[in-house]
């Protein structure tokens, strides 16, 4: 993966001190809250609701074992022993102390990491796909160019105090692993007569307007990348409302320009600015593509993985859903969950987390993803070792199986920590995965993506669930809206809105009757939630939520 | 017609650790909810405010959040506000930790 340059070292550590000048005189009082409150959060510090939250960076989710033993130190000595991994592939800490902030990112810059463009209206960590370099439908890895934008965007001089925040991601597989369409700006990699470019997509986005952003360009060389992204960004800087915070977001522009009128301004912004890009950033590019050069395979039998396959019904579950297919076939890309039923989604304790950093280093070449479906991946593992990988993964609570099932849910952290949430998520969640787990029944259920919001910023992405729930305040008391449809892959469709919403002690009841729905629905057990849902439409699943709820009331 | 006033009580974060606070009847700021004061006059709650608005130095985000009075003083009517009473569901953090 890519190591800092000296130049990066130094930013970052220049970062650190100017910050802790800030804190230093905001608790001393010469900074007041206005003046500190925009410095915080520049460097990925809020308040919430019961404390401080530090939001730190990982850059399109690549983590080394170095950096992951270095947050879960963070996690015992300054927070409460767990870090929490959000849709952006961030980590978050939600209890640190003011005066320890610049402790802590200084341990961070000892291992190459850092807060920086986590909150405000920047460009935002750059996501990818969490199986990059390793995926064997993959075109290229994107991970090169995601840090060649991460360079570019940190600090850019135009582009720190955009209309609002903006958020990039990038798949390298014509497989959409990243969420690309729900992005400000979405880049899929794909070929045109042999030669690698990108599709890319503008203005979609969730929170309370969703939309699934517009194709402005279907072919970009790869060596234009950099250009565009900026003639897109300087577009958006310029006709972005800051009137109204919640029509200031790219996808607002878009669609009160016009998609043909807007891409005609990129374009010509673009021509503009093409020439001033004299190559220099491809000569990065190719630095930075060196640096992601993948790990050594070895060639070993895989007969270990056969044998625990068929005599061992635990690991075979686990195979079944939690590895993926790698680009070698002695490999597999290794799905941790971190969606323990009962447990947060998202959360890792220290010594989980320091576990995945053992076992990243003896099974998995030092790699280590983080994925915006709040998971941990071990991108390159032979599957020799995958048996021994399951036992010592089952010993450290981190053995679930359930990748792509029904608890493997996205949920926000919601008004158990978000000042901005109206309702909890969290609990919402665990009671699902409890209740499922008592029926016996998600396996069976196969593939099915719950996403749970707490409230209408969509941090959980609600909207391209499967089945989407939306934790609402109605008249003072907690209240869930589901979504059904919803899809946030390459077929990518905003889910529709079943109906009004349910009490908080409702909504589990409410999923097991669209999930018993569903089963008898589909035509057979192949037959996927979404692709019953897509024959049917709404009105089964409407039936089964509503009219058992009436009878109920009745 | 003017709408009646709802009992209120001043709250905020604390400046270093973020904790919620409440002003009470003495000026302090309290960690429990049921030592904050009451406040039932829609003009002295102003003051009130004013008044934990100006301590810039010790909390952050100062503003009246609807209470009502229970048996041993002021009690939440939100349940936003009864979460900041306790901290979070999934594990037994922040306030709740003193009742565990």
């Amino acid at each position: 993966m890519y190591d800092y340059s000296d130049f990066d070292e130094a930013f970052v550590r220049a970062r650190v001190a100017q910050f802790s000048q800030q804190v230093a005189r905001r608790i001393d009082g010469s900074l007041t809250e206005d003046e500190f409150r925009p410095l915080r959060l520049m460097n990925g510090l809020y308040l919430q609701l019961h404390a401080y939250m530090l939001r730190v960076a990982i850059p399109y989710g690549t983590i080394n074992p170095r950096q992951m033993r270095q947050l879960a130190m963070i996690a015992d000595v300054y927070d409460k022993g767990y870090g929490h991994f959000t849709t952006r592939q961030n980590i978050q800490f939600n209890w640190p102390k003011l005066p320890d902030v610049p402790a802590i990112l200084s341990a961070l810059a000892d291992v190459e990491m850092h807060a920086i463009q986590t909150s405000g209206n920047c460009v935002r960590n750059v996501t990818a796909d969490h199986f990059a370099g390793a995926a064997a439908d993959e075109i290229e890895d994107p991970r090169p160019v995601a840090e060649l934008l991460r360079q570019w965007s940190t600090d850019h001089p135009e582009f720190q105090f955009l209309p609002r925040k903006f958020k990039i991601a990038i798949t390298g597989s014509p497989n959409d692993r990243a969420v690309t369409r729900a992005h400000d700006i979405g880049l899929r990699m794909v070929r045109r007569d042999g030669a690698p470019g990108f599709e890319v997509i503008v203005g979609g986005g969730l929170g309370r307007t969703p939309m699934i952003g517009h194709v402005v360009r279907d072919f970009l060389p790869k060596a234009d990348l950099l250009p565009y992204v900026e003639a897109i960004l300087s577009v958006y800087n310029t006709l972005g409302r800051r009137d109204n915070k919640y029509k200031a977001r790219i996808k607002i522009t878009v669609h009160e320009t016009g998609v043909a009128e807007i891409t005609r301004m990129i374009e010509d912004r673009f021509a503009e600015i093409r020439p001033q890009f004299g190559g220099n950033d491809q000569t990065l590019l190719a630095e930075i593509e060196a640096a992601f050069a993948p790990p050594a395979f070895r060639n070993a039998p895989v007969a270990d993985f056969d044998a625990a396959r068929l005599i061992d019904p635990a690991f075979r579950a686990w195979a079944d859903t939690n590895l993926a297919e790698h680009r070698n076939a002695q490999y597999a890309i290794v799905t941790i969950s971190l969606k323990a039923h009962g447990e947060t989604p998202g959360d890792a304790s220290s010594d989980q987390m320091r576990l995945i950093a053992d076992l990243a280093e003896r099974y998995g070449h030092s790699e280590i993803r983080i994925s915006h479906e709040q998971n941990v991946i071990l991108p390159h593992v032979h599957k020799g070792d995958l048996p021994v990988l399951h036992a010592a993964l089952l010993k450290g609570g981190l053995g679930t199986a359930n990748v792509g099932l029904l608890s493997d849910m996205i949920v926000c952290p919601g008004m158990d920590y978000c000042a901005l949430a109206t309702a909890r998520s969290i609990p919402v969640a665990q009671e699902i995965a409890l209740r499922f787990k008592e029926l016996q029944i998600e396996h069976d259920v196969g593939p099915l993506k719950i996403k749970i919001s707490g409230c209408i910023n969509a941090c959980g992405h609600h909207h391209v669930g499967h089945i989407g729930i939306l934790g609402l305040d109605r008249a003072g008391v907690e209240n869930y809206q589901i979504t059904l449809g919803g899809d946030g892959t390459e077929t990518a469709v905003i889910g529709e809105r079943a109906g009004p919403g349910f009490a908080y002690d409702e909504i589990t009841p409410a999923i097991e009757r669209l999930i018993v729905a569903y089963l008898a629905l589909r035509l057979e057990p192949a037959e996927t939630f979404l692709q019953t849902y897509r024959r049917t439409g709404l009105a089964p699943f409407k039936a089964a939520l509503y009219d058992q709820a009436d009878r109920n009331a009745a | 017609m003017t709408r009646a006033f709802t009992p209120k009580v001043v709250t905020a974060n604390l400046l270093l650790d973020g904790e919620v606070v409440w002003l009470t009847e003495d000026d302090r700021w309290t960690r429990h909810h049921h030592e904050a004061e009451l406040i039932e006059d829609e003009a002295h709650a102003q003051l009130r405010l004013l008044k934990g608005a100006a301590q810039k130095h010790l909390v952050v985000g100062v503003y009246l959040a609807d209470a009502r009075a229970g048996s041993i003083g002021p009690e939440p009517v939100h349940f936003r506000e009864t979460f900041r009473t306790r901290g979070p569901s999934n594990y037994a953090h922040g306030k709740q930790v003193d009742h565990v």
